[in-house]
C-alpha cells in the first residue's frame, strides 16, 4: 500500500491560503446577494404595505375562520349532518358539471386555434419572417394577458354567462398552447419533411404527413396538461360573472355562509384531484404509446 | 445522371403505381381498425364539444352581436391614454410587483423545508412523505383568487392579502417542484458525506443542498415572472395591485385608460421576463461550469 506522503509546507501553506480566500470570496459574495435581498423586501414590502403587526393581530382570525367553515359534524347524527352541510349538492353539482364543460371546451377550442397557429409560427417550416413574427407576437398577446381579464372585457361585450367563460379560456389556451405547439414543430426531424418536400408535397401535405406523425402525441399530452390547469381558471371565472362554480363560492365567501365555503371548497379540490389523476394516467399511456412505436 | 426533377419522379411513381402496389401490398393496406378506432375518438370529442355548446347556451346571434361589440371597444381603446393619472398606474404597478415579488419570496421559504420532508432520498418512510404530498397537492388545487378571498378576511382589503394569497398557492406548487428537484439531485455527493462520517443534517447540508440550490433559484424566478401576472388579476377581488384599477376601469368603459393599463402590464411582463430570463441562465450556467 501506499502511504500518503504530506505536502511540502511550502505548497500546503499556499494551499490552506487559496482555500480561505475562496472562501472568503464567497462569503462576500453570498453577504451582498443578501444586503441586496434585503433591500427588495422592505422596498417590496413598503409598496405592498406589509403590515406585521395586523398579520399577527389577526393571524388568529385566520384559523378561527377555518375553524367555522369546518362543518359540524357530530358521530351520533352524521347523516343529517353531512345532508344540511352539503344541503345545495344537487345544485353544486350542476355548477361543476358547467365547470368541468368550460374548462373543455375552453381546452378544445384554444387546442384548435393553436395547433393552426402554430404549424405558422414554426421557424422550421415557414419561410416568411413577417407571417412568422405576426404569429408569434398574436400568441403572445393571447398568453400574457390573463384569461380573467379578457372575461371581464368579453362580461361586457357577449352578456353574463358560461359562454364568455369559454372564449376568455379558449384566447388564451391558443396563446399558451400555440407556443408549446410550435416549439414541438421546430424540434422535429426534418428528414420526413425533406424527403415529402422531395417528392413534390404540397405545404399541408408535408405538414399531414411529415410532421403530424411525430407530433400528436405531444401536442395532445400538452393539451391534457392544460386542461388540468383550465379546470381551475373556470373554477374562479364565476368571480366576474363568467359561470361555474365560482359565483356561488364567492357569495359564499362574501356572505360568511361558512359552511357553504368549505362544502364548496371541498368539491372543487377533490374534482380537481380526481381531474389531475384522471389525466396523468391518459398522458402516461399517450407518451408510453410512442414510446413503443 | 439523368436530372430527374421531383416532379418527374412523382409522374413515374404514378404511372408504376400497380406494380409498386403489388411490391408493397403493406405499404398500401388501408388500416380499417386504427381509422374506426380514430373515428370514435373523434366522434367522441366532437359529440362531448357539442353537448357542452348546447349545455352552455352558445349561441351565434349573441357571438355575433358581441364580436360587433367588441369591434367598438378595439376602436374606442385608441388612442391609449393614462387620463392624467399616471403616477397612480404607477404606484398600482409597483405595488403588483411588490406583491408577486413577496408573496414568491415567502412561498419559496417556507416551501423549501418542507419539500425535503416530501423528497424521498430525504424521508425514506412512505406514509409521512404521502401526507406531505397530498397536503401540497390540497393547497395547490385552490386557485389564488380564492386564497385572495379568504385573506381578504383576515387582514382586510389591500395588497397584503394578496402577497398572502401569492404565497400561499405557490407554497403547494414549490413544495412539489423543489421535492421532485432533491430526488433527481446526484447521489454521489450525498453518499461521498455519509461515508467520509457526515451525520443525516450534514448530508442534506453538504451533500444535497449545493446541487439543488441553482435549480431552485431558477425555478423561484420562473414563478415570480408567472406571479407577476398573477398579481395583476389579484386586484379583482381587492387585494391590491394594479387588477383593481384594471376591473374599475373595465367595469366603466374608460376604454383608453384600460388600453394604457394593458400596455403596461404587457411591457412591464416583458421586461421582468428578459430579466429573470438572463438571471436564471447565469444561474443555470454557474451550475454548469
Amino acid at each position: 500500500m501506499r502511504r500518503l506522503t504530506p505536502l511540502p509546507p511550502q505548497r500546503a501553506a499556499d494551499l490552506v491560503g487559496r482555500y480561505a480566500a475562496e472562501r472568503a470570496g464567497a462569503r462576500r459574495r453570498f453577504l451582498i446577494g443578501l444586503a441586496v435581498m434585503a433591500v427588495l423586501v422592505v422596498l417590496a414590502g413598503y409598496a405592498a404595505e406589509v403590515r406585521p403587526l395586523v398579520l399577527a393581530a389577526n393571524i388568529g382570525k385566520f384559523t378561527a375562520y377555518l375553524g367555522q367553515i369546518v362543518p359540524v359534524l357530530r358521530p351520533a347524527h352524521l347523516g343529517e349532518d353531512v345532508a344540511e352541510w352539503y344541503w345545495g349538492l344537487p345544485k353544486w353539482l350542476k355548477l361543476l358539471g358547467e365547470t368541468l364543460l368550460m374548462a373543455y371546451l375552453g381546452t378544445l377550442l384554444g387546442a384548435v386555434g393553436g395547433f393552426v397557429l402554430c404549424f405558422v409560427a414554426a421557424g422550421n417550416l415557414v419561410r416568411s419572417a413577417a407571417l412568422r413574427f405576426a404569429a408569434k407576437r398574436y400568441l403572445e398577446i393571447c398568453r400574457t394577458v390573463p384569461e380573467i381579464v379578457f372575461a371581464l372585457i368579453f362580461v361586457i361585450a357577449f352578456g353574463l354567462g358560461p359562454m364568455v367563460g369559454v372564449l376568455a379560456l379558449a384566447i388564451h389556451t391558443t396563446g399558451a398552447l400555440g407556443k408549446l405547439f410550435s416549439e414541438v414543430v421546430e424540434n422535429i426531424d426534418m428528414k420526413p419533411v425533406e424527403g415529402l418536400t422531395g417528392t413534390g408535397a404540397s405545404w399541408v401535405e408535408t405538414v399531414r404527413f411529415a410532421v403530424l406523425p411525430q407530433v400528436l402525441s405531444n401536442f395532445a399530452s400538452y393539451a391534457l396538461l392544460r386542461f388540468e390547469i383550465n379546470v381551475r381558471g373556470a373554477g374562479v371565472m364565476g368571480f366576474v360573472g363568467a359561470g361555474g362554480i365560482g359565483q356561488e363560492l364567492l357569495i359564499a365567501i362574501r356572505n360568511f355562509y361558512y359552511s357553504d365555503v368549505s362544502a364548496i371548497l371541498l368539491l372543487i379540490v377533490l374534482t380537481v384531484f380526481a381531474i389531475d389523476l384522471g389525466t396523468e394516467k391518459l398522458r402516461h399511456h399517450l407518451i408510453g404509446a410512442e414510446g413503443t412505436q | 445522371m439523368t436530372g430527374r426533377t421531383p416532379s418527374s419522379l412523382r409522374a413515374t411513381a404514378l404511372a408504376e403505381l400497380d406494380v409498386i402496389r403489388a411490391r408493397h401490398p403493406e405499404q398500401f393496406r388501408t388500416d380499417i381498425a386504427g381509422r374506426l378506432r380514430l373515428l370514435a375518438v373523434l366522434g367522441a370529442i366532437l359529440g362531448l364539444a357539442a353537448y357542452g355548446m348546447w349545455a352552455l347556451e352558445f349561441s351565434l346571434a349573441r357571438i355575433l352581436g358581441g364580436l360587433g361589440r367588441l369591434g367598438g371597444f378595439a376602436l374606442e381603446m385608441l388612442p391609449p391614454s393614462a387620463g392624467g393619472r399616471f403616477g397612480v398606474f404607477l404606484h398600482a404597478l409597483a405595488e403588483t410587483l411588490g406583491i408577486a415579488f413577496l408573496g414568491t419570496l415567502t412561498a419559496a421559504i417556507l416551501a423549501f423545508p418542507v419539500a425535503f420532508l416530501a423528497a424521498r432520498n430525504v424521508v425514506p418512510n412512505p406514509f409521512a412523505r404521502f401526507a406531505v404530498r397530498r397536503g401540497l397537492d390540497v393547497i395547490r388545487s385552490v386557485d389564488v383568487l380564492i386564497w385572495a378571498l379568504i385573506w381578504i378576511n383576515v387582514v382586510g382589503l389591500g395588497p397584503f392579502a394578496g402577497a398572502l394569497a401569492i404565497a400561499c398557492s405557490d407554497v403547494g406548487a414549490f413544495g412539489k417542484l423543489f421535492s421532485e428537484a432533491i430526488e433527481t439531485c446526484d447521489r454521489r455527493p450525498a453518499e461521498g458525506v455519509v461515508a467520509s462520517g457526515g451525520s443525516a443534517l450534514h448530508r442534506i447540508r453538504f451533500g444535497l443542498i449545493p446541487g439543488v440550490l441553482p435549480v431552485l433559484a431558477s425555478q423561484v424566478l420562473y414563478f415570480f415572472e408567472s406571479n407577476t401576472r398573477s398579481a395583476t388579476i389579484i386586484g379583482i377581488v381587492g387585494a391590491g395591485g394594479i387588477g383593481q384599477y384594471l376591473t374599475e376601469l373595465i367595469r366603466v368603459l374608460e376604454l383608453q385608460q384600460v388600453a394604457f393599463l394593458v400596455l403596461m402590464i404587457l411591457v412591464t411582463v416583458a421586461v421582468i421576463d428578459w430579466v429573470s430570463g438572463r438571471l436564471r441562465r447565469a444561474i443555470i450556467g454557474g451550475a454548469a461550469r
